[in-house]
């Protein structure tokens, strides 16, 4: 815990930037709750002519992290227009921040969830963004509900049900719709694996730094991963790379032995070292490589 | 600067005594105590005499009622489970909602295993729910595991009470007494207490040993099945340095016992009471009276435990929080959300444990700092005492769990908490 943060977090939490009531504000959107643990109350001020931002504050009633979130969305905001400033994502504020523990996402989440209700208010529209009507409660502890959940794995490739976890506290409490986060995480996964277009082979930044990557992950895989898993009687086979989602499947040894889940952790620990801090690691059942091809 | 360590609940100083007497046995007297020749055979009475030392403190009838184990976790794990397997007919286990994780987790896995698991509430004010124990005990029950003083609260409970109460279904009664020795003084010549657990790193010395107390007539099996030490009760070579060190910190404790009472007892009350003078919308969890002398857990309205314990620290200040985001899980402490403690005050909760070495001088500095962070943190909270905290339906955009008053529900029937069911908990295995 304690100083897990960036110095760039510290600084926003150790001296917020843009503290308190926004009297003349002309939105102001509220968010979490105290029996969440956290809540924002969130200001905004335009100018008519420009339609800029012109002021934004903010009150939090949360941890160090909540607390430099919001303090680093009023600075980010502050210039933008609405239409600007409603495309900032809660990847966007981490980054602004030098990153956020994973634990604390959904801190970035509460953030941009505050703006848009902002603007809605000020726009006189109803709240948008995870009210009652919209979607239906999965996580009865947070009140969190399918739609919200459905849009954080979306917005952020999230893959596994500790990630959503982290992202929207869905799933934190009790747990008991665990089972239920993990149903949503598979159709949207199922969805986007569809939804991807079969990628022609076009040129540019983006499309070498995929094919670099890939490179890399199969290196890492050939050279610091197999020769392990080997020596234990085990394999592992790379399927297939999506985005930052890398399909493996474990075989011989490892397949289904109880430490996959411990295997399965060091082999994303390893690929995050060595390629990229963003890549998750999806697990196959044995035999999936074969199927795909 | 020195850091002013307020979070002795967490572990302790080595005391300086303790770390001496230890020293040899890293040194030069690193024989083993199972050996035949005097190398290591002297070294034998030495651990023999830190087990008297320790059966000193404990008040205990015979220093071989005392186990060394390596932590407080291994003595209450190897305490239940003992008394599981000793009476194999017996298939309930008793304990309480505001044990620490080595009995609650076990809990949870005994449940898993088919055992039935009995989790005895407390009240308010953290007192165990006597009439909820009665109804639970039964022909059926194996053994009654609760805490002396509770680690987030101080608040002691009647252990002789309870153990009379297990003794009439016919139960055996296990004490995590990890928070009690040292800081309240213990004759179990006097008791009806079977089993009792308690750990090095919580009265000055160092972490990785502990022991258990096992009255003697006990059934028992052991935990580590191996060696012949400690007469075939726990295997594995002795940790001859933690033992010494232990032996050396019973005979300072017992030494200090009075103090605790006296000294430790004043600067926490001049702490506590210095809080409640200088910041309004404070309350203090746990019962005033019935709790350890060294323990102060306070809720601090309007704001969150992190975002003060952050501040603390920057001012060189070392206390721990209840609140979610310390807690290692997204809920706020399973003790306070078992004594209904609401959200508005469980989120805000700070833990100050003091110790012997502690001065007036750090109590007066804590006095200082802490009104203007608090002040600080509640200017930046949306909330106030004009701003109250809104009905829990108005402000959850869903209708969370808690209902109306904002009051945390009780939580569910399996406390474990629910982080730890990713991925350590599959590591674990
Ligand atoms: C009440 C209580 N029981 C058990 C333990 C565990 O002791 P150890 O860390 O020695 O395993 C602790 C320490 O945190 C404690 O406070």
């Amino acid at each position: 815990m304690a100083w897990n943060y960036s110095e760039k977090l510290k600084d926003h939490f150790l001296h917020p930037r843009n503290v308190g009531v926004l009297e003349d504000a002309d939105g102001k959107g509220e968010v979490g709750s105290v029996a969440c643990g956290d809540a924002l109350t969130f200001y905004l001020k335009t100018d008519p002519q420009t339609g800029r931002i012109t002021k934004a504050t903010f009150q939090t009633f949360g941890c160090g992290s909540a607390i430099a979130s919001a303090s680093a969305l009023t600075e980010m905001v502050i210039g933008k227009t609405v239409e600007e400033a409603l495309r900032i994502t809660n990847q966007d504020i981490a980054d602004y921040l030098d990153g956020i523990p994973q634990e604390k996402m959904h801190c970035s989440v509460m953030g941009r969830e505050a703006l848009e209700a902002a603007v809605a208010a000020m726009r006189g529209e109803k709240r948008a963004a995870d009210t009652h009507e919209e979607g239906k409660i999965v996580c009865h502890c947070f009140g969190v509900t399918d739609r919200k959940i459905e849009r954080a794995i979306r917005e952020n490739n999230l893959t596994t049900v500790e990630q959503v976890t982290n992202y929207t506290k869905a799933g934190g409490g009790c747990g008991t719709c665990q089972a239920e986060i993990e149903e949503i995480l598979n159709r949207v996964l199922e969805e986007r694996r569809r939804e991807a277009p079969p990628r022609p082979a076009a040129a540019g930044g983006a499309r070498m730094t995929q094919l670099r990557k890939i490179a890399l992950i199969q290196e890492t895989i050939e050279h610091e991963v197999r020769p392990v898993l080997q020596k234990d009687g085990g394999d592992i086979e790379l399927i297939d790379v999506e985005g930052d989602t890398v399909r493996v499947s474990l075989v011989g040894h490892c397949a289904g032995c109880m430490a996959a889940g411990f295997t399965t952790g060091w082999i994303q620990d390893k690929l995050r070292e060595l390629v990229s801090d963003r890549l998750t690691i999806v697990i196959e059942p044995p035999g999936a490589a074969e199927a795909q091809r | 600067m020195k850091p002013i360590y307020l979070d002795n609940n967490a572990t302790t100083a080595v005391a300086p005594e303790v770390l001496e007497a230890m020293l040899p046995f890293l040194r030069e007297r690193y024989g083993n105590p199972s050996s035949i020749h005097a190398f290591g055979g002297d070294v034998a009475r030495d651990v023999e005499r830190a087990r008297e030392r320790l059966a000193a403190l404990l008040g205990a009838e015979s220093p071989t009622e005392i186990v060394f184990t390596s932590c407080g976790t291994e003595s209450d794990n190897t305490a239940i489970l003992s008394a599981l397997e000793a009476y194999p007919d017996r298939r309930q286990f008793i304990t309480t909602r505001v044990e620490h994780p080595a009995v609650l987790s076990l809990a949870h896995h005994l449940e898993r295993k088919g055992y039935e698991v009995v989790r005895v509430g407390v009240d308010r004010d953290g007192l165990l729910d006597l009439v909820e124990l009665r109804a639970a005990l039964s022909p059926r029950t194996a053994i009654v595991s609760a805490m002396w003083a509770n680690n987030e609260t101080g608040v002691v409970f009647p252990v002789e009470e309870l153990a009379r109460m297990a003794h009439e279904a016919g139960a055996l009664f296990h004490t995590d007494a990890v928070q009690a020795v040292g800081k309240i003084p213990i004759d179990l010549r006097r008791s009806a207490i079977d089993m009792l657990s308690l750990s090095g790193h919580k009265l000055h010395a160092p972490k990785g040993i502990g022991a258990l107390y096992v009255r003697r007539g006990t059934k028992f099996r052991p935990f580590l099945i191996g060696g012949h030490q400690e007469r075939n009760r726990r295997g594995g070579t002795e940790n001859v340095p933690g033992i010494v060190a232990l032996g050396a910190a019973a005979e300072l404790a017992l030494r200090h016992i009075q103090e605790e009472q006296t000294a430790v007892r004043a600067l926490r009350d001049r702490l506590e009471n210095g809080i409640l003078e200088r910041i309004p919308d404070v309350i203090v969890n746990g019962h005033r009276e019935r709790r350890l002398p060294n323990t102060s857990n306070v809720s601090f309205e309007f704001v969150e435990g992190e975002a003060i314990l952050l501040l603390l620290d920057q001012a060189g200040i070392c206390a721990s929080s209840g609140s979610a985001c310390t807690s290692g899980s997204l809920e706020p402490s399973h003790v306070l959300r078992a004594m209904g403690v609401p959200f508005t005050f469980a989120h805000g909760s700070i833990r100050f444990s003091l110790s012997r070495y502690n001065t007036a001088e750090e109590i007066d500095r804590v006095l200082a700092e802490l009104p203007p962070i608090i002040a600080r943190l509640r200017e930046i909270s949306p909330f106030s005492r004009a701003h109250p905290v809104p009905d829990c339906a108005a402000t959850c955009p869903t209708g969370c769990r808690g209902p109306k008053s904002c009051t945390p529900p009780a939580p569910p029937e399996d406390p474990d908490p629910p982080r730890r069911r990713f991925g350590p908990q599959h590591r674990r295995r």
